[in-house]
């Protein structure tokens, strides 16, 4: 059998970890296909349904990730965006949904090289919790 | 300033002493209008209703156990501009709670009314609540019989099959009132008690001209005590049977089961306050093609959709505000124990936070704000 291959969800800011991931690009780093990216102005804007809709249609991990604290562009998006993930992680877990599934970062437009590194972590430790939903048609 | 007054009871009839005190607030303390539980005149049945003509309130009953929508909203409606006129209202203490949640949301105010709440013994579900009127002769009988119920030395009568809301509520004292009327522990053959919160509540209760009030009864406390002790039970129970139930996200789909996205829930709750809520914009009206690939996708899907999602996008947006006032079950045409659910999770998303809903007007909502430096613990990879 293949081993289990997670399909990750990241939302990442367009000013810092998009950024990030482009100069990755661009510097010819690779990092695991698993993580489809979602470009978002700043991670301000990432309503707790946008993680919440990802993880009922499939995904096995939910990312976001933007500007470190005091470089938003938006002046404090990152930091409502990091109440709201600990309000989901209140959520999420009480119907199965592993904490460890959620994640939030920071990594700045100059980290390329963090960024890959971070997104290889990332597939491993989802790889290593296995199928969020074993079965999409527990979704009503 | 007059920090409490005496109500007269004669013959123990709390409900006519009740409404001869509204009517005096209404004449004495300058007040054009007060939304109050008031009895239609078609049927008995009870709806909040803003009484400008004191004669009317005749027909008011505060006391009764019927709860058909939270007041907290009608009030909002009132208050969000200025009316042109002073007002009072009458509101159960998970409908003042409510209140104070849409007043930080900036949809409605509590400088131009005067709050009254009165001690809440719980409240029937609407369904409930007409058995119960229809049992009776009169109108006035219904809610004596349920004070002599609720109010007896178990609160929680076998025949009053009172909500789970109101079972599991831990703050039944209007606390956050501007003007307080205590019945818990109170003699019935003796008059009752009004006092004030706030400054408002005093000046008001000042105009009034009504005798001081007598000595707290002394077993006020410990009827209080054996009641909470009751609810806080019950509410343990509650939860872990919530928990039980939904522990898997096939587990909280099974407790779903019945939705049929009405969203009844929605608008019977009072801290759901967007005038336009996503799921009923276009954003969820989705093309026809959407629709086959997800059925493609995973065999079939289905409909309506995006049930779970509903719930738990309300969950996310309206948690940290619930006031477990109950409207949600209330409302549900399909019995589902939504208020259990929501009540549950909003006991986890306030406790993160240290927030209580409705509880202290001062205390800024979690989502609306944040600091620079905290939860760290959810961010990075460990
Ligand atoms: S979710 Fe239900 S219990 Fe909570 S405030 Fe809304 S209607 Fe009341
Ligand atoms: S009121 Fe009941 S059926 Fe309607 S949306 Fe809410 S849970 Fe579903
Ligand atoms: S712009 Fe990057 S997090 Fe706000």
């Amino acid at each position: 059998m293949d081993p289990f291959e997670p399909a990750i969800i990241a939302f990442v800011c367009n000013w810092c970890t998009y950024t990030a991931a482009d100069l990755a690009g661009t510097s010819r780093l690779s990092y695991p296909k698993n993580i489809r990216l979602i470009r978002v102005m700043c991670t301000g804007m990432v309503d707790p349904q946008y993680v919440i809709k990802a993880f009922l249609e499939g995904a096995d991990g939910v990312l976001i990730s933007g500007c470190h604290p005091g470089d938003c562009h938006y002046i404090n998006g990152n930091y409502k965006a990091r109440r709201r993930v600990k309000l989901l992680k209140e959520i999420l877990p009480r119907f199965g949904i592993d904490s460890r599934r959620l994640r939030l970062t920071w990594i700045g437009a100059s980290d390329g090289i963090q960024f890959a590194g971070i997104m290889g972590d990332l597939v491993a430790q989802t790889r290593e919790l296995g199928p969020a939903l074993p079965d999409l048609k527990m979704v009503i | 300033m007059t920090q409490a007054i005496h109500i007269d009871i004669k013959n123990e009839d709390w409900l006519s002493g009740i409404r001869s005190f509204f009517t005096t607030v209404m004449e004495k303390a300058g007040i054009d209008a007060i939304l109050i539980p008031t009895r239609l005149s078609v049927k008995n049945r009870i709806m909040p209703t803003l009484v400008s003509d004191p004669a009317r309130l005749a027909e008011a009953d505060p006391l009764s156990p019927a709860f058909p929508v939270n007041g907290a909203q009608q009030l909002a409606k009132l208050t969000r501009l200025p009316a042109g006129g002073k007002m009072a209202a009458v509101l159960r203490p998970c409908e003042i709670r409510a209140f104070n949640e849409l007043v930080k949301l900036n949809q409605g105010k509590r400088d131009d009314v005067v709050i009254f709440g009165v001690d809440c013994p719980g409240a029937l579900s609407n369904s409930d609540f007409r058995t119960f009127a229809d049992q009776h002769e009169t109108p006035d009988a219904a809610t004596r019989a349920f004070c002599a119920a609720a109010f007896s030395s178990d609160p929680i009568h076998e025949n009053l099959t009172l909500t789970s809301a109101c079972r599991s509520c831990d703050h039944p004292t209007p606390d956050g009132a501007d003007i307080a009327v205590a019945l818990f522990g109170t003699d019935s053959t003796k008059g009752l008690t009004a006092r004030a919160h706030t400054e408002m509540g005093e000046t008001v209760l000042t105009g009034l001209d009504l005798p001081p009030a007598e000595a707290v009864p002394p077993q006020q406390k410990t009827v209080i005590a054996a009641m909470l002790k009751q609810r806080k039970q019950y509410r343990k129970q509650m939860f872990t049977a919530v928990e039980d139930a939904t522990g898997s996200i096939h587990g909280l789909s099974t407790y779903l089961a019945d939705c049929v996205n009405c969203y009844n829930c929605r608008v019977a709750c009072p801290v759901c306050y967007c005038t336009t809520c996503v799921f009923t914009t276009d954003t969820f009206c989705h093309e026809p093609f959407q629709y086959l690939q997800w059925a493609r996708r995973k065999g079939g899907v289905k409909m309506p959709t995006d049930t779970l999602f509903f719930h738990l996008t309300r969950m996310a947006h309206i948690s940290t505000a619930c006031v477990g006032c109950g409207q949600c079950t209330n409302a549900c045409p399909n019995d589902i124990p939504l208020s259990d659910l929501f009540s549950f999770v909003a006991h986890h998303t306030q406790g993160a936070f240290g927030y209580g809903a409705g509880l202290d007007l001062s205390q800024q909502q979690p989502m609306c704000g944040f600091e620079k430096e905290e939860y760290g613990e959810v961010v990075g990879l460990n």
